[in-house]
């Protein structure tokens, strides 16, 4: 059995794949990787398809020793380090026998990503490898001394990517609704032009904004609804809470505006003390951000090429650009 | 009612849910009428797919309507929503009723005394109106198989408690303003716990899964506190120990 023997990893370590669709009705949350370009990317560079589980780490990252290898290996949102030797960038690896392999903090995010080729051979619950820590489905937090048995790989090579699409910049934009009307106009104009702090006690579930706060026009108890990831709630106290991707699938406190999905990745990377502000657009807009991200995805999918014997200088060159572009991530 | 009114029902508001969603409104009230139209939209997103919807989500009053942005015609989608709205009948629902057992009060319901003497009952009349009422399943939420309640008796109506208790028993039996519920996992609550039933709302691996679905019918069943080990024993085996009452 080729397996992942977990030396150390944070607290915030935990399989996530797409997500866990269908069963909202029942009351069951989504979860799923709170960036899903990043879990894209990991997954791209060792031949996955884009929403395979993977390991996700917040904050901090985690060391693993493979058993039974040959293992495939690529990391996205951290450092990555087989055997004390620093891999590049947008590379895959391939670790060997007993290999140590080292996936460092988040690098200017949150969450960072570690896929291996083939997946991992994990028993989905309800259709999905994800973990929604709140109701215990999906497979447990991995913890020290655990083995993470792997599915057999084709036998790739490690990979590499000459860059990544430019990271969106500029204000989160959201959709207003769908309880709009549940707020004063002076709140809708607050909350799209004033700054916001991510809090630190933001988690999967929710990430908490401190700002200035949002008028209600009418209470802030609503006969409770559905809920989407994205979705700008505020309770009485009128600091916003946005629910992300373990959140409850039906909630009573009214939601200002939704994020829209190309923003929700570099929304979720925001770390406790960014500051971020937001923008309303109209579905167009949204829909044609998403359709751009998609359409880059896609452009860089094709330009995954193996790693040739030795460093060629563009692709250093490429890899330093890199760095400073994914910088950018961090902060709106 | 008026007959226009039945032949013509008011169309719902739809409302956007960032770029990825529509919440189908109804209204804005925990009411069995409202709560008919939900289900019946969405009976009938189910009998005629639309292309690109991920999901539906009933509520009290709305219909979360969850789809991929980049596949679903929204135009489309809207339209299958007015039409099936305009027609509600179009779509027919079998209406499933429980008998649900509950010990009531001591260690399985902790707040039965409280509540009945908040309301100058004994425990024993807060029971008999509990367990005597006829309760629709509003929604799932909150957590996997956390069934609401409508149908408490209104004289039961409690405020919920100031501080809500950090962790609550799995399968415990409550009231909450005008509303009762049916837990299904341990979780924080702020809801008054009047007992507990042995049925598991939510059961991974069993088949099914979850016990109820919004529209169900409740009732409730006083048992005594003597036949909990063996209920829920078979409960624990993976029976349902809730029983599905024959139309």
């Amino acid at each position: 059995m080729t397996a992942l023997l977990v030396v150390a990893c944070g607290p915030g370590t935990s399989l996530q794949d797409g997500g866990r669709f269908g069963l909202q009705r029942f009351g069951v949350s989504p979860a799923g990787a709170m960036d899903p370009l990043a879990l894209a990317m990991a997954n791209l560079l060792v031949g996955n398809a884009a929403d395979v589980a993977a390991l996700e780490f917040g904050m901090l990252g985690g060391e693993f020793v493979v058993e039974g290898g040959p293992v495939h290996v690529a990391a996205a949102g951290a450092a990555l380090a087989v055997d004390g030797t620093a891999v590049p960038a947008l590379t895959s690896v391939v670790a060997g026998e007993g290999a140590r392999v080292r996936l460092g903090p988040a690098r200017d995010g949150v969450y960072a990503y570690l896929a291996v080729e083939g997946g991992f051979d994990v028993a989905p619950a309800m259709g999905s490898l994800s973990l929604h820590r709140r109701s215990a489905i999906g497979p447990k937090a991995p913890s020290a001394g655990e083995r993470l048995a792997l599915r057999p790989m084709a036998g790739g090579g490690a990979n590499v990517l000459p860059g990544l699409p430019l990271g969106e910049e500029g204000p989160i934009r959201v959709i207003l609704g769908p309880q709009r009307d549940r707020f004063t106009d002076a709140a809708v104009e607050t909350f799209l032009s004033e700054p916001y702090a991510v809090s630190p006690r933001s988690d999967r579930m929710g990430t908490r904004l401190s700002g200035p706060p949002l008028t209600h026009s009418a209470g802030y108890n609503i006969v409770s609804d559905g809920i989407v990831t994205g979705h700008v709630q505020v309770p009485g106290d009128g600091q916003p809470i946005v629910l992300m991707r373990d959140r409850q699938t039906t909630g009573g406190y009214p939601k200002l505006a939704g994020i829209v999905t190309a923003d929700l990745p570099r929304f979720a990377q925001l770390r406790p003390g960014a500051v971020v502000r937001f923008r309303a657009v109209d579905r167009d807009e949204a829909l044609a951000a998403l359709r751009a991200q998609r359409d880059a995805f896609a452009a860089l999918a094709g330009q995954v090429r193996p790693v040739t014997a030795g460093l060629d200088t563009e692709r250093l060159l490429s890899v330093n650009l890199i760095s400073g572009v994914t910088a950018d991530t961090g902060s709106p | 009612m008026s007959a226009d009114a039945v032949s013509t029902p008011a169309l719902p508001r739809l409302l956007p849910c960032g770029d990825a969603a529509i919440s189908v409104e109804f209204g804005e009230a925990i009411d069995p009428d409202l709560n008919t139209r939900v289900l019946a939209l969405q009976a009938a997103l189910a009998d005629a797919p639309v292309p690109g919807v991920i999901e539906t989500v009933p509520t009290y009053r709305a219909l979360l309507v969850q789809f991929d942005p980049l596949a679903t015609d929204v135009d489309h989608l809207v339209a299958a929503i007015l039409a099936a709205c305009r027609d509600p009948a179009g779509a027919q629902r079998t209406v499933r009723r429980w008998r649900v057992p509950v010990v009531y009060g001591g260690d399985f319901g902790i707040d039965l005394e409280t509540l009945a003497a908040h309301h100058g009952m004994t425990p024993e009349e807060v029971v008999r109106r509990h367990s005597g009422g006829l309760y629709r399943v509003y929604m799932i939420g909150f957590m996997p198989g956390f069934a609401y309640l409508g149908g408490l008796d209104p004289a039961l109506a409690t405020p919920r408690r100031l501080e809500p208790r950090l962790e609550t028993p799995a399968q415990s039996v409550s009231v909450g303003g005008a509303q009762a519920a049916i837990s299904s996992v341990a979780a924080p609550s702020g809801w008054h716990l009047l007992g507990r039933t042995p049925a598991r709302a939510f059961m991974p691996g069993r088949d099914p899964v979850f016990l109820y679905e919004a529209g169900d019918e409740v009732v409730f069943e006083p048992i005594v506190a003597a036949r909990w080990d063996a209920l829920d024993a078979a409960a624990g085996r993976g029976e349902p120990v809730a029983e599905l009452l024959a139309p």
